[in-house]
Formats: structure tokens, C-alpha cells, sequence
């Protein structure tokens, strides 16, 4: 290797770091074609098929379109804050991504002198660095709100803010669940544990044996993505478009990208979590990471599914679920699986 | 590599309080006070604490600023209008400078107090090659300091059932 | 360049307690107040984790977690104090918050 470059296990990083980043820019422009199909097959029409064979490039016509438009600002609305809320929202999005492990070590066929683990960074409390940059994506949910200085952002903003803080709660008690019959808190020796199979063929995957409490968490991670049957606060009957009614061009592009990024991750999550992330049968090590991409697309596909087929919940009836139904089955779900744990051993 | 770390966490830390302090928009004081929170939980990963520092990223930053800023979005809070002429005396421009030299000079005070002790008078722990394994802080919190932790919880519940009769409005 | 020592984190410890200080005694609105006390306890878990990373002892995290959730109920009822008196009497200055004067 020449002299100036770094060394090889650099560059592998700053490979995978590059391949990351790509892969959920792409991921996020494949759930606008994904959605827009789906919706239109359960609604018993075409959807796109003009753009590319059966419409696959509409995600780049669409932001060729919002890129050309103009960037509006309304007068009274605070400058900074305006322009960061967007950017705050994007970036937690993408830097959730960091810790999930989406294949196992690999040393690139002998390119490398020690296997490097196919994830960004190996944090040794992933799912709280997980949990802690979600936490973060509510700011700029609540400061695009604010800054619109717009009635509909304002409450919008507040409205979505609220809920996502409900749900918060939901969604950590049933990761504490998965922590406790894991015994680590590294996404990596989470998945880890979940290899090998029950009387051969059933693999010991965490659904298995936390079903409710897979139900809290995908139910929590649906309301934190702002998705699907928990949506008031965007929806366009209600409030205009709620906290990005005054966003226009590429912030409103950064808000989408952000929110099907949040997606992604969540599925990520719930993949690594309950579903066994990279481990399945039948292929190779180093392909791990397409039973990945396999797992992670249908429970992305489950989340379209259930957006165009539930009605939506009114602000009330959700805030009432997530306290006062989803918190209490998630605290019971953690106290019966520590009762397990104790009486099992 | 460390040492650049900590300045620049440590920069931003100081920069980001100055102006949470000095300047007036009470809006962006709450961004800058969650920057500065952010530093610090960068620092604490320096520390070789990173269950300290999301536990600071979640809890501090991610809870209770959200509680301030709704509280500066709802209340509308203004920018701070000069003081009243019957305090002013007290609070002028010589006022504030009496102030922040006394503060410098306690501050200098810790300084020199801080040089001068010897960092042997504390117990170490001879188990714990190094502290940032999450089981080692969980078995302390849960047997040396059960008591506290119950406590805590406590103190919680009533902060929470405390801040909703507060926050009620009289029907 | 020196190597970070312990003292490093005690004198930022110290310059961020002051500056919280320096917050509290000459500002007026009662929110930024609360947020320099924050700043302050702030200050405290940095010097927690400083010793606790100097002598090997898990203790000091622990103390810096109680400090924080300690900090989360103290900040709770702090604003559901300041919103009930907003309502009240409308001022966030905390000049004229002097009722229960003689």
C-alpha cells in the first residue's frame, strides 16, 4: 500500500462508515417507492410504474422535484432555530445507526490482519447510546414547531413531542426485558445469544420467548416513528402537515428522510433485538448480512402494511393507550420475565 | 488523541455555559445548555463512564431540557428587559462586575485549594481494574446503595404526583 | 502536549460551578436561574466521575446517577412551581417575586 494512505483497518472503518451512510440514504429513497406501491396495491390501483421499470426511480424524480423548489422562510420565525430543527432531526436519525451490528466479523478475505465487526462502532452500552440518540430526535421535532411561529407547527410540534416522550417509556422497559435474559447491554452479545436452534429447527430467537414484550416494542417504536396508527400530530386532515407545515424544498426533504430513517432504525433494533439480527440458516458467514436486510424489510413492509390498512387514533385515545394500557403491560412484562429468570434460572 | 478530545469537549462546555448565562434569548439558552450537556456526556466517555454518559444524554439532556423548553414555549418567555430603576443600584453594570470578580476570585480560591491535596485519601477498590462495566455499577447501586436507590424512587413518585397538582389549573 | 490529569477535570469542574454561579446572582429571569443551577450540579457529577476514573471506584457513578435523577425531580416541581405562581401573577422577574415579604 502506498505510504500516505492510512493503514488498512482505517480505511475499513472509514469503508463501513461510507457503506452505512449509503445504504439508509438508499434505504429511505427504496420505503418512498416501497410505500407508495404497497399503498396503492391495498388500495387496488398501480401506483408509480412510469419512472423506471415499474417506478422504481420515483424516489429520485421526487427529490429532483423538491431540490428545484424554492426554500421559503416564513418572516417572523427564528432564523437559527428554523434552519437547525431540520438537520437535529436528520442527523439523530442516521447517527442511531451507528452501534447496530449487521453481519459478523470479517477479516475481508484476507485483506485485514484482525477481523473487524461489521458495524460502525462496538459500544459496549449500545442499546442506552441507541435509546439516548432517539431521545434526541424530539428536539427537532419541538423546535420546527416553535420556530414555524405558526399556530399548526406549534401544536403540531407540541402534540408529537408529547407523544414520543409517552412512548419512550414503553419502548426502554421493553428493552430492559430483552437486557435482562440477555445479560449484556452491546447489541452485538445480544444477538450473539440468540444462535442456535430448540430441537433443531425452531432458532432461539427472543420473540420466542418475550412476545408481549415484542409487541410493546414494535407497537412503542410505531408511535416514537411518528407512524402508521399513531400519526395525529402529521396528519393532513387535522393540522395541515403539523410541525412541518412551513418547510419547503430540502428541509421538508430532510423531515422524510429523517422519518424513514427513524424507521429503519427502529426495524434495525427490533431485528437485533427479538429477530436474531444476521444469524439464519443456509448461507454463509460472510452473506449473514442479507438475512439482515431480509428480516429488517419485512418488518418495514409490516409498518406500510399497517399505516394504509388501520384508521388513525385520535391524540386523546393515544396518550390514554400509551399511559395508561401499554406502560402498565410493559412493567408487568418486565417483573414476570425477572420472576422467570429467578424461578428458572 | 485524548487530549484533543477533552479540549475541545471541555471548550464547548465552557463557551456554550457562558452563553447560557450571558445572553438573552431564553430560547437559545436551552439549545446552549443541552450543547453544554452534550460535551460534558462526551467528556464522561473520556472518563471511561459510558453508562454515566447516556444515563446524562438520556435523563438530562433528553428529559428534563424537553421539561424546560416546553415550560420557555408555553410560558412565551421574553427577553430579559433591563432592571427597574429601584434595584438597579444593586444590580447596574457595578454590580454585576463586583459580582463576577467575587466569583472569580472563589473560583481561584478552588483552584489553589484543589493543587494542594493529595489524591491518596481515598479508598480504591482493588476488584475494579477499571469502572465502566455496567454490572459493577448495578451490583453497587443495588446492594451497598439499596437504600438510596429505594429513596430515589420515592423521592420520584412524589416529584411526579407533586408536579401534577402543581401544574393543574383550579376548575 | 501533558497528558489529561484529574486536575484537568477539577478546574473545568470548577469554571463550570462558577459560571453557574456567576448565573444565579445576576440574572433576573427565574428560568435561566434554574438553568444555571442545573449548570451547578453539572459541574459536581464531572468532578464525581473524575475521582471515580482516578481511583478506580465505582461510586462516584453511582453518586453521579442519584445526582441526575435527584436533578429531574428538583427540576420537575421547579416548573410546576414557576407555572403555578406564572399564573399567578403573570412575572417570570424574579424582582417581583417578593409576596411573602414583610
Amino acid at each position: 500500500m502506498p505510504a500516505w494512505l492510512p493503514p488498512p483497518a482505517v480505511l475499513a472503518h472509514l469503508g463501513l462508515i461510507l457503506v452505512v451512510f449509503n445504504m439508509l440514504v438508499l434505504s429511505a429513497a427504496f420505503m418512498v417507492w416501497m410505500e407508495r406501491k404497497v399503498c396503492a396495491y391495498i388500495q387496488d390501483r398501480n401506483g408509480p410504474n412510469r419512472v423506471g421499470f415499474e417506478g422504481v426511480l420515483q424516489p429520485f424524480a421526487d427529490v429532483i422535484k423538491l431540490l428545484f423548489k424554492e426554500e421559503l422562510r416564513p418572516k417572523a420565525a427564528d432564523a437559527l432555530l428554523f434552519a437547525i430543527a431540520p438537520v437535529i432531526s436528520a442527523a439523530a436519525a442516521f447517527a442511531a445507526f451507528a452501534v447496530i451490528p449487521f453481519g459478523t466479523s470479517t477479516t475481508l478475505w484476507g485483506l485485514l490482519d484482525q477481523p473487524i465487526p461489521l458495524q460502525v462502532t462496538d459500544v459496549n452500552v449500545a442499546v442506552l447510546v441507541i435509546f439516548a440518540i432517539t431521545s434526541m430526535g424530539i428536539y427537532g421535532i419541538v423546535l420546527a414547531g416553535w420556530s414555524s411561529n405558526s399556530k399548526y407547527s406549534l401544536l403540531g410540534g407540541l402534540r408529537s413531542s408529547a407523544q414520543m416522550i409517552s412512548y419512550e417509556l414503553s419502548y426502554g422497559l421493553a428493552l430492559a426485558a430483552v437486557i435482562m435474559l440477555a445479560g449484556s447491554l452491546s447489541l452485538r452479545e445480544i444477538v450473539l445469544n440468540q444462535a442456535g436452534t430448540w430441537w433443531g429447527f425452531i432458532p432461539r430467537w427472543y420473540v420466542f420467548l418475550q412476545p408481549i414484550g415484542f409487541l410493546i416494542f414494535m407497537t412503542a417504536g410505531v408511535a416514537e416513528t411518528n407512524r402508521a396508527p399513531f400519526d395525529f400530530p402529521e396528519a393532513e386532515q387535522e393540522l395541515v402537515a403539523g410541525y412541518h407545515t412551513e418547510y419547503s424544498s430540502m428541509s421538508f426533504a430532510m423531515f422524510f428522510l429523517a422519518e424513514y430513517v427513524n424507521m429503519v432504525t427502529v426495524s434495525a433494533v427490533a431485528t437485533s433485538l427479538f429477530l436474531g439480527g444476521w444469524l439464519g440458516p443456509f448461507l454463509p458467514d460472510w452473506l449473514a448480512w442479507v438475512w439482515f436486510l431480509v428480516k429488517v424489510f419485512l418488518i418495514l413492509f409490516f409498518y406500510v402494511w399497517m399505516r394504509w390498512t388501520l384508521p388513525r387514533y385520535r391524540y386523546d385515545q393515544l396518550m390514554e393507550f400509551g399511559w395508561k394500557y401499554l406502560l402498565p403491560v410493559a412493567v408487568l412484562n418486565l417483573l414476570a420475565t425477572a420472576a422467570l429468570i429467578l424461578w428458572i434460572g | 488523541m485524548d487530549v484533543i478530545a477533552f479540549y475541545i469537549f471541555a471548550a464547548i462546555a465552557v463557551v456554550a455555559s457562558v452563553l447560557v448565562v450571558g445572553q438573552k434569548n431564553p430560547m437559545h439558552s436551552v439549545m446552549l445548555l443541552i450543547t453544554s450537556f452534550g460535551a460534558l456526556a462526551g467528556l464522561y466517555v473520556l472518563l471511561d463512564a459510558p453508562f454515566t454518559a447516556v444515563t446524562q444524554i438520556i435523563i438530562y439532556a433528553g428529559a428534563i431540557m424537553v421539561l424546560f423548553l416546553f415550560v420557555v414555549m408555553l410560558l412565551n418567555v421574553p427577553r430579559e428587559e433591563p432592571a427597574p430603576p429601584a434595584v438597579s443600584a444593586l444590580l447596574g453594570p457595578t454590580g454585576i462586575r463586583i459580582g463576577v470578580i467575587l466569583s472569580l476570585l472563589l473560583g481561584a480560591e478552588i483552584v489553589w485549594a484543589l493543587s494542594r491535596i493529595g489524591l491518596g485519601w481515598f479508598p480504591q477498590d482493588p476488584a475494579a481494574a477499571s469502572v465502566s462495566s455496567v454490572a459493577l455499577i448495578g451490583a453497587s447501586l443495588f446492594t451497598r446503595h439499596a437504600f438510596a436507590f429505594e429513596a430515589t424512587s420515592v423521592l420520584i413518585l412524589v416529584a411526579m404526583i407533586g408536579a401534577v397538582v402543581l401544574a393543574r389549573r383550579e376548575h | 502536549m501533558t497528558p489529561i490529569t484529574p486536575y484537568h477535570y477539577l478546574v473545568l469542574s470548577a469554571a463550570l460551578f462558577m459560571l453557574g454561579v456567576i448565573g444565579v446572582m445576576t440574572r433576573r429571569n427565574i428560568i435561566i436561574i434554574f438553568m444555571s443551577i442545573e449548570l451547578m450540579l453539572n459541574a459536581v457529577n464531572i468532578n464525581l466521575a473524575a475521582f471515580s476514573q482516578q481511583l478506580h471506584n465505582a461510586v462516584g457513578q453511582v453518586f453521579a446517577i442519584f445526582v441526575v435523577a435527584v436533578a429531574a425531580a428538583e427540576a420537575a416541581i421547579g416548573l410546576g412551581i414557576i407555572l403555578a405562581f406564572y399564573r399567578n401573577k403573570e412575572t417570570l422577574n424574579i424582582d417581583e417575586m417578593n409576596i411573602l415579604r414583610w
